[in-house]
């Protein structure tokens, strides 16, 4: 960082993302003000509430500038002390330092922490550094410079190159080069063209554009100012989820700030470039993530995907072209045009350049946003960054790509991830979220969920996808239930298989995805539900069974008192059992018994 | 007696013109309109439908058509809080079907229902971006976080 110490004023800066706030960042921030009062230290101090900073687990973080000492899991009761502690002795906290899941070793900053070591954060540097409601905290940190850039320095044409020459793909999943898809636009002629954001990010498992959006909002302006500059368009359209209310107020903030500062609306900086963005709330439906759904949804219609071609960039918002990129798609512009295509492809593999975000969750100890360079390996995000998995239990798969991906094992954890890589698998980048998976998830169910979420999301309009997708739902469902059979397999092949190849648009065409790799990497999990009647990782209700283990047993009589319905038998004298036709197999006695004497075991 | 015809205008009503007037003779209106109905009466009845189907010149089977389509639009009255549990992937594999589980216990409701108090209604949803707090759920859109079945009688109790 540029400040010098000593004389700028010390900020402290409070996660205020979706994830922080339900863990009480809110109050944690009146707290501060209030004592940073009390103590008369207003001179010194600023309190500024940003987007995530992206270490969700640890929730609720502060962050100390300009030292970037990171405090973590921070609590309403410990804030007195952090400012007596902080700003008047100037000494640190040691137990709400981060802890290294691995080491155990305390880390004293943000960049330190081997949660931080390893990204590359382009798109979310602004993210938890910045007031997200405040455009003069986006401009203190070069924001706008790319459009200015690009507004007084560069034609459309070369805009447009300069994207090229970045190698620049869709982060949206599909990884379409970026600048090829605006000069596509731009060739199209016509009276009217329009930019749309897709901030309609509906995979289970993603948040990247909601960090960005709530945390960065300019960012994406900025981006589309350019991208609409060099494509020729006047009007633009953010299509963000309902979902996210936190990431449309501060939108909208944004675009008014921006109004108001010159950088939208008539005559941009001077350049007789117009622009006029708009944004519109989704209303819940998966398949508006779908380009040509999302622009029917926007004219107010069923979000229902068409034919392509005419593609939009010919044919697309009220039939004009039209231009659609995803929020880290846009956000990576303004670097671009700021920093110059040459510095970006630094990072990055030979075919997919720069970097991607990913929410990375699930059975892992640090749960997050990470930015990593493309080509960085699975192992490295989820076990260097990710700080393994938790509980020391063992790795079985992660989801890349949501309900289009696939499930990844063991074997694969050192693929190079970048596009290319991931769909040679099986899987894809998707959106990015990584789901990781360990012992004791069944992968199965995991397959069932997936198609269960695609069968319900599914417009209808397709009879494979929306005919399809419930057939294999049943299929995966019965062997869940213990009630598969061998051939049960072989249908779900040649029914994925139709459905991808006559299916319209990528709903259907990928929601065999997840199956078809589960089938690949952990057909064993399949004929052991199938064959052996066995959940090898204790999940199907159907496959469970519990008895007690007398040696363990303390006969306290807790299982007895908590069994919802008296399926547990015995007292001081005679051993404890359970009557397993009674039983319904809840597991609310393997959680109250404090002597691990309860046995689960995936087999009946 | 006195006209009280003032006392008559319902302020619902008011609210829904001001809104239909403000996006009148606009393109693509149907969504944010039917958005801001259901914000003013909490779903969206048969007859807001055909008033807005009315007002706009939308064919009322469109309108109907539109409504259907979006999980969000509800055709019937909710409870006075909505609870929303996640049941997407990071939710699911952090064990969300156990907060489900307590919440349909505790307040004796299934997915979609609402209760004979009409305190609480009950939706699974597939994700609300919060998947670094796993299992989630929203209520009236607070976010919940790593939730565990026993807390759950706790946070209800919040609202009243």
């Amino acid at each position: 960082m540029k400040q010098e110490k000593g004389k700028e004023k010390r900020k402290i800066l409070v996660c205020a993302g979706t994830g922080c706030l339900s863990t009480g960042a809110l109050s944690l921030i009146q707290e501060l003000n209030q004592e940073i009062e009390a103590q008369g230290l207003t001179e010194q101090v600023t309190v500024v509430p940003t987007g995530c900073h992206g270490f969700c687990e640890q929730g609720p973080t502060l962050i100390f500038e300009p030292e970037q000492t990171l405090y973590v899991q921070v609590k309403k009761q410990d804030i007195s002390e952090i400012i007596d502690k902080e700003f008047k002795q100037d000494l640190r906290i040691e137990r709400l330092l981060y802890q290294d899941p691995l080491t155990g070793k305390k880390t004293e900053t943000f960049a330190n922490t081997n949660f931080f070591v390893k990204q590359e954060r382009i798109v979310l540097q602004n993210c938890g550094f910045i007031d997200p409601e405040n455009i003069e905290d986006y401009l203190a940190r070069d924001g706008y410079k790319g459009l200015m850039t690009a507004l007084k320095q560069k034609s459309p044409d070369e805009v447009i190159e300069e994207v090229k020459k970045s190698g620049l793909r869709g982060r949206g999943g599909a990884g379409f080069p970026t600048g090829l898809k605006w000069s596509f636009c731009r060739q199209t002629h016509a009276d009217k063209k329009y930019v749309i954001c897709n901030a309609d990010e509906g995979d289970p498992g993603a948040f990247m554009d909601r960090g960005v959006l709530e945390g960065d909002p300019h960012s994406v302006i900025e981006g589309m100012l350019i991208g609409a500059y060099g494509i020729g368009s006047d009007e633009g359209y953010i299509y963000c989820r309902a979902e996210y209310p936190l990431a449309i107020k501060h939108l909208k903030k944004a675009i008014k700030d921006a109004e108001e500062a010159g950088f939208l609306g008539e005559n941009i900086l001077g350049s007789g470039f117009n622009f006029k963005l708009y944004i519109r709330a989704g209303a819940g439906a998966f398949v508006c993530g779908e380009e040509t759904a999302l622009m029917a949804s926007i004219e107010g219609k069923r979000g229902m995907p068409r034919a392509r071609p005419p593609f939009p960039a010919q044919k697309g918002l009220w039939d004009k072209p039209t231009n659609i990129n995803n929020v880290e798609t846009w956000s990576s512009v303004p670097h671009i045009l700021r920093r110059g295509a040459q510095w970006y492809t630094q990072y990055g593999t030979e075919k997919s350049k720069g970097t991607k975000i990913f929410a990375l969750t699930g059975k892992v100890n640090n749960t997050g946003l990470v930015e990593v360079p493309m080509g960085i390996t699975l192992r490295e995000i989820i076990f260097d960054i990710g700080g393994g998995i938790q509980d020391n239990k063992k790795y079985k798969a992660v989801q890349i790509g949501g309900p289009s991906g696939g499930c990844l094992p063991e074997s694969l954890l050192d693929l190079a991830v970048d596009y290319e890589s991931l769909t040679s698998v099986g899987a894809m980048v998707g959106s990015g979220g990584l789901v990781v998976m360990d012992e004791t998830t069944c992968m199965v169910d995991i397959a069932r969920f997936f198609v269960n979420f695609s069968q319900k999301e599914s417009c209808g309009k397709c009879t494979p996808c929306r005919e399809g997708n419930k057939r294999m739902f049943e299929i995966l469902d019965r062997i869940t239930q213990g009630k598969g059979q061998l051939e049960d397999l072989e249908k779900l092949e040649k029914l994925a298989r139709v459905i991808k190849d006559s299916s319209l648009c990528g709903l259907g065409q990928n929601a065999p995805n997840p199956v078809l790799a589960s089938l690949k990497y952990f057909r064993d999990e399949f004929l052991s539900h199938i064959l052996d009647n066995q959940c090898p990782a204790g999940v199907c209700t159907a496959f469970l069974s519990y008895h007690i283990d007398n040696e363990l047993c303390k006969k306290c009589g807790l299982c007895v008192k908590n069994c919802p319905v008296n399926a547990i038998s015995g007292d001081k004298h005679t051993p404890y059992s359970i009557d397993l036709e009674t039983c319904i197999k809840c597991g609310i006695c393997v959680e109250k018994c404090k002597f691990a004497a309860v046995v689960r075991s995936g087999k009946e | 007696m006195s006209c009280s015809c003032l006392e008559l205008v319902d302020p619902k009503e008011v609210k829904l013109d001001a809104v239909l007037s403000a996006y009148q003779g606009k393109k693509g209106v149907l969504v944010p309109v039917l958005q801001e109905a259901q914000e003013i009466y909490g779903y969206l009845s048969q007859e807001v439908m055909e008033k807005i189907s009315r007002t706009l010149r939308i064919l009322p089977a469109e309108v109907y058509g539109v409504a259907t389509f979006y999980s969000q639009f509800r055709l019937k009255p909710m409870g006075k809080h909505i609870i929303q549990i996640c049941l997407g992937t990071a939710c699911h594999v952090r064990g969300g079907a156990k907060v489900l589980e307590a919440i349909e216990e505790k307040l004796r409701i299934k997915d979609g229902e609402t209760t004979s108090d009409g305190r609480f209604s009950l939706e699974i949803v597939a994700c609300i971006g919060a998947c670094g707090l796993a299992p989630v759920v929203s209520i009236d859109g607070d976010v919940h976080g790593r939730l565990i079945p026993e807390r759950v009688g706790q946070i209800l109790e919040n609202y009243v």
